[in-house]
């Protein structure tokens, strides 16, 4: 699956400058992202999944993190590159982001129309009837029924399935070429979360909108992303089309997370769990940062850490248990 | 309050029910302070209109009526209602113009300062760094200066007059706004609605503005109607030391100072005055709680 990249993320790495230490909370992550593709980012609470895609749209939380290298390829130009109000006009208007709680993630005293006005009003200068033309679109769009009314009403009249479709309203309103999803639907339940899935991948195909979906739940990866990458203390271990990812994870992590999926008709009582914690990502060493966690660790892997190899085509892994095509990073 | 003045009611004591409704709306009403509401209309109106509805010139002396108590006393008159001070001239008259001063000196104070307070917040809280630190150390400044001291010594250099004091109110009187909204800002901004305001390509001027200043408004609003109330007892105070209004021109403050000699002969002449200020900060400080406690989300009904 070769698609024209939109989207080059190269080498990124995004530390936090503690009193504790330097948290190198992304160290060294490269991905590219094609037109209209979905992308999925996977792993644990804390891996740098979330940070890595702040970096993108240059929010890390200053003043402790900071972008420390890399370079982000977005139409030609490096966003990293960019000073503030060039981003101020990239952001919403070109690369866009859903927020993990749709309960905070609304103006109290914004009306929805207002709200989902907002970029509009800022990148389109748009005014009266256009305006409110526009946002009725949206929000007809992102299935708010009777768009007319609810664009009087406030957030907290909105349930929270509704509120993060507003926001789908608001972060889509200026057509972005590149969506980013940080846990769009971890605070949602379930139905709903199928529903906001379906939503988000019907405006993909009609507007070739690119997507990455940062999550933990491999059930929304299956049901909605092109290619997937597994991330490990901030670097990616292993990317893959979704299909081959699921059916053969290479990386002892990946297949680990595998397993330790509940299937249904499962019998066993205990799910299988992965021994150990996460590193603390101040006092990582040279080596593989799974090894202390990894069942078939050798001595390699203790000192130094495994080169990016692809295996198969698009399949990409960093670990010394398989050998391929070594990529130049 | 509302099932006690019920019970009462039940006990077919309805006199009883009458005065607890009557004390919960003067004091501390839930629905709304009339009480509070009614005489800073009242101030309000008298403070705009006074030349037109006060009885007398507050300026004319008239000798031949000097010390004539109020209405009531053997030798008051109708003509005067509340008595005349020491040069004959209309206590009510002088009360009613001097309400515009205060109304004058107290609003704008807390209008410019509000806006000034805010506006330091604003940069204070949203931008941060070094920014935030040099305006809070000036706000740690103004706070600690002994604001009556401070006051009497600028009003000494500036020369006394309204101008003046509003000017000192104001340069004393931001910093409480700045510190407190401060916080309601950083609070405000670490909202997840402000983050995706930036992600929807917000300006940092547009966030402050028409993100955040919205959220801190209750706030504001709470503040100023407090500190109205604090402002024109500080302007009365200042008029009392000779260091406001200059005379002759009416003030609350300085027809104390004239009423405290007289003060075993004729009392009116400090009292009046004394109870309009008493009457009009204590309704400042109702409207205030009352805003707090209506404005304060904890109590919002929906």
């Amino acid at each position: 699956m070769k698609m024209k990249p939109i989207l080059e993320v190269k080498n990124l790495r995004t530390y936090f400058y503690t009193r504790r230490g330097v948290v190198k909370a992304v160290d060294g992550v490269s991905y590219e992202l094609g037109e209209g593709e979905t992308l999925g980012l996977v792993g644990e609470s804390g891996c740098g999944k979330s940070i890595s895609c702040f970096s993108i749209i240059r929010l890390v939380p200053a003043p402790a993190g900071v972008i420390v290298g890399g370079e982000i390829l977005f139409g030609g130009s490096d966003l990293l590159l960019k000073s503030e109000e060039e981003m101020d006009r990239i952001r919403g208007a070109e690369i866009s982001m859903i927020l993990q709680d749709p309960m905070t993630s609304l103006n109290p005293l914004f009306t929805i129309g207002d709200q989902v006005a907002e970029p509009l009003q800022i990148h389109q200068k748009l005014k009266g009837e256009g305006l409110r033309e526009k946002v009725r679109e949206m929000l007809n769009l992102v299935r708010i029924p009777s768009p007319e009314v609810r664009m009087k009403e406030y957030p907290h009249q909105m349930s929270g399935g509704m509120r993060q479709r507003i926001v789908g309203g608001m972060v889509l309103a200026c057509r972005p070429k590149i969506l980013i999803a940080d846990e769009p639907t971890t605070s949602l339940d379930v139905t709903i979360q199928a529903q906001f899935l379906r939503l988000l991948k019907e405006i993909q195909h009609t507007s070739n909108l690119s997507m990455i979906i940062v999550t933990h739940d491999f059930g929304i990866v299956a049901k909605a992303c092109d290619r997937v990458a597994v991330m490990y203390a901030g670097k990616i271990v292993e990317m893959a089309g979704t299909v081959e990812l699921f059916d053969n994870p290479e990386h002892p992590y990946t297949a680990a997370l595998m397993k330790s999926l509940p299937k249904a008709g499962m019998r066993q009582n205990r799910l299988y769990a992965i021994e150990g914690q996460p590193p603390d990502l101040r006092t990582l060493d040279s080596g593989c940062s799974f090894a202390p966690r990894c069942p078939r660790a050798m001595e390699i892997c203790r000192k130094e850490y495994p080169p990016r190899v692809e295996i198969n085509d698009g399949h990409t892994l960093s670990c010394w248990l398989r050998k391929g095509e070594v990529l130049n990073d | 309050m509302s099932i006690s003045v019920q019970s009462t009611a039940v006990d077919g004591t309805s006199r009883q029910e009458s005065g607890a409704r009557l004390w919960a709306m003067v004091l501390h009403a839930r629905e709304l302070p009339l009480f509070s509401i009614g005489l800073l209309l009242l101030f309000v109106i008298t403070g705009i209109f006074g030349d037109f509805i006060s009885p007398h010139d507050p300026l004319r002396t008239n000798l031949r009526a000097v010390l004539l108590p109020p209405f009531w006393e053997e030798t008051g008159t109708a003509t005067y209602l509340l008595g005349t001070d020491h040069l004959g001239r209309d206590i009510l008259s002088r009360l009613i113009c001097g309400a515009g001063v205060s109304i004058e000196v107290g609003f704008s104070v807390i209008i410019v300062a509000g806006l000034l307070g805010t506006l330091v917040a604003l940069l204070s809280g949203y931008i941060g760094g070094r920014i935030d630190a040099a305006l809070m150390r000036l706000c740690d400044i103004v706070l600690s200066m002994p604001y009556l001291m401070v006051a009497i010594v600028l009003a000494a250099v500036l020369g006394p007059s309204k101008e003046n004091i509003i000017i000192i109110l104001i340069v004393l009187g931001w910093a409480s706004y700045a510190r407190v909204l401060r916080g309601e800002v950083l609070r405000v901004k670490e909202g997840d609605f402000i983050r995706l305001a930036v992600i929807a390509g917000a300006s940092p001027v547009r966030i402050m503005f028409r993100h955040i200043f919205p959220n801190i408004v209750n706030t504001l609003i709470i503040l100023a109607t407090l500190q109205l109330g604090m402002v024109i007892i500080t302007e009365a105070s200042l008029s009392f030391l000779g260091l406001g209004v200059p005379v002759p021109e009416p003030a609350w403050g300085s027809m104390c100072a004239e009423g405290r000699g007289y003060i075993y002969d004729a009392w009116w002449i400090a009292f009046w005055p004394g109870v309009a200020i008493m009457l009009v900060v204590l309704s400042c400080n109702f409207l205030g709680d009352w805003l707090r406690i209506r404005l304060d989300p904890k109590f919002r009904q929906i």
